[in-house]
């Protein structure tokens, strides 16, 4: 699968890596949703440091769209929060 | 992780939906790419602008606190702790908005750098869309057309959504961060700090001055007085204790409460 970490890129991750992904994404989901910060902070840096350990930077000139899309590492809960219901995010 | 793909996906597809021809839509989005592209240019110089400034910043903030150690030294060698402690004081004081402004710098330039990643992605990411457009228009009808736009066409909007971002963030940043340069410009202005152009003295250099000019005329007094071979004077000791400021005062007040 494509996963997109925010200011980073592009990385093409296994699909066996799926699962592992969910499980670090649903710990960062609740973090976000009980705005605990401290705990937010390890899960996202756990999350992304598995996408980046277990996945290949997309070549710059490839044109795909991710299948998943994750904050930048150093994202707050609140800004993850906006990104989650922002409406201008996207040039269109 | 999920909703967030969701929602690049939804507004690329509503982009597209919205076109009667959606090859219409690739020439107006490349438009909108190339903007973007020059928009993140001129974020990357805007960066590199304030990081500049805050680096001349930091320098002209050192050559102070180097000047107050400096005179530090040549207070204590005149045997005035008081004055050395105050420019002590005042240096431990610019060390610390130097250590804070360093620490500024180095996220400016971390910010510099990401951007810069961001736009030679973004860059990569827009001349791959051209090629495919062309291609796209050239070789299929309008309805074949539509699938593989709809690719292209998602995979550009996520990189702009976030070059976007990054944009924002920049420009957030050399903001406060231009707030906080205006200060330290007036800082800098102020007597507290160094006047590069030297015309007016703060209060240590000019107490330096004195101590150091009464100095001269007390070595250039006893000079004359060698040469005219009188006794080396208690005068001198008389002229070194110079009446403090509250004395004066006091001298005042009383010649016009008699008055």
């Amino acid at each position: 699968m494509i996963v997109r970490i925010l200011g980073e890129g592009q990385y093409h991750v296994p699909d066996n890596e799926v699962d592992a992904l969910n499980a670090l994404d649903d710990a960062v989901e609740k973090a976000v949703t009980m705005a605990d910060e401290p705990t937010f902070r390890n899960a996202l840096a756990a999350l992304l440091g598995h996408v980046r350990a277990q996945g290949t930077p997309l070549p710059a000139e490839e044109l795909v769209p991710s299948d998943a899309v994750l904050p930048a590492e150093d994202a707050s809960v609140e800004q993850v929060k906006e990104l989650l219901t922002d409406e201008g995010m996207i040039p269109g | 992780m999920k909703r967030m793909s969701m929602i690049f996906r939804a507004k690329a597809n509503n982009a597209l939906d919205r076109a009667e021809d959606p090859r219409e839509t690739l020439d107006y989005s490349y438009q909108r790419q190339l903007e973007l592209l020059q928009k993140v240019r001129r974020g990357v110089a805007d960066v590199a602008t304030s990081r500049k400034r805050l680096e001349l910043q930091l320098a002209q903030l050192q050559q102070q606190a180097d000047k107050l150690e400096g005179q530090g030294r040549q207070a204590l060698g005149a045997g005035r702790e008081d004055l050395a402690r105050e420019a002590l004081t005042r240096r431990s004081g610019l060390q610390q908005q130097i250590a804070d402004l360093q620490a500024q710098h180095a996220q400016l330039q971390a910010e510099e750098e990401k951007l810069t990643l961001a736009s030679q992605r973004l860059q990569a990411k827009v001349e791959a869309f051209r090629t495919k457009k062309e291609t796209i228009k050239a070789t299929y009808t309008a309805a074949e057309a539509q699938t593989r736009i709809g690719e292209a066409f998602s995979g550009i909007s996520e990189e702009m959504g976030d070059v976007g971002l990054a944009i924002q963030r920049a420009e957030d940043k050399t903001q406060s961060l231009q707030a906080r340069s205006g200060a330290i410009d007036e800082l800098l202005a102020s007597g507290a700090l160094d006047d590069p152009t030297g015309t007016s003295k703060d209060d240590i250099t000019a107490e330096l001055d004195r101590i150091s000019s009464t100095g001269d005329v007390e070595l250039e007094l006893q000079r004359l007085k060698g040469e005219l071979g009188s006794a080396p004077a208690p005068q001198a000791i008389e002229g070194s204790t110079a009446p403090g400021g509250s004395a004066v005062g006091q001298v005042n007040v009383q010649k016009e409460g008699q008055a």
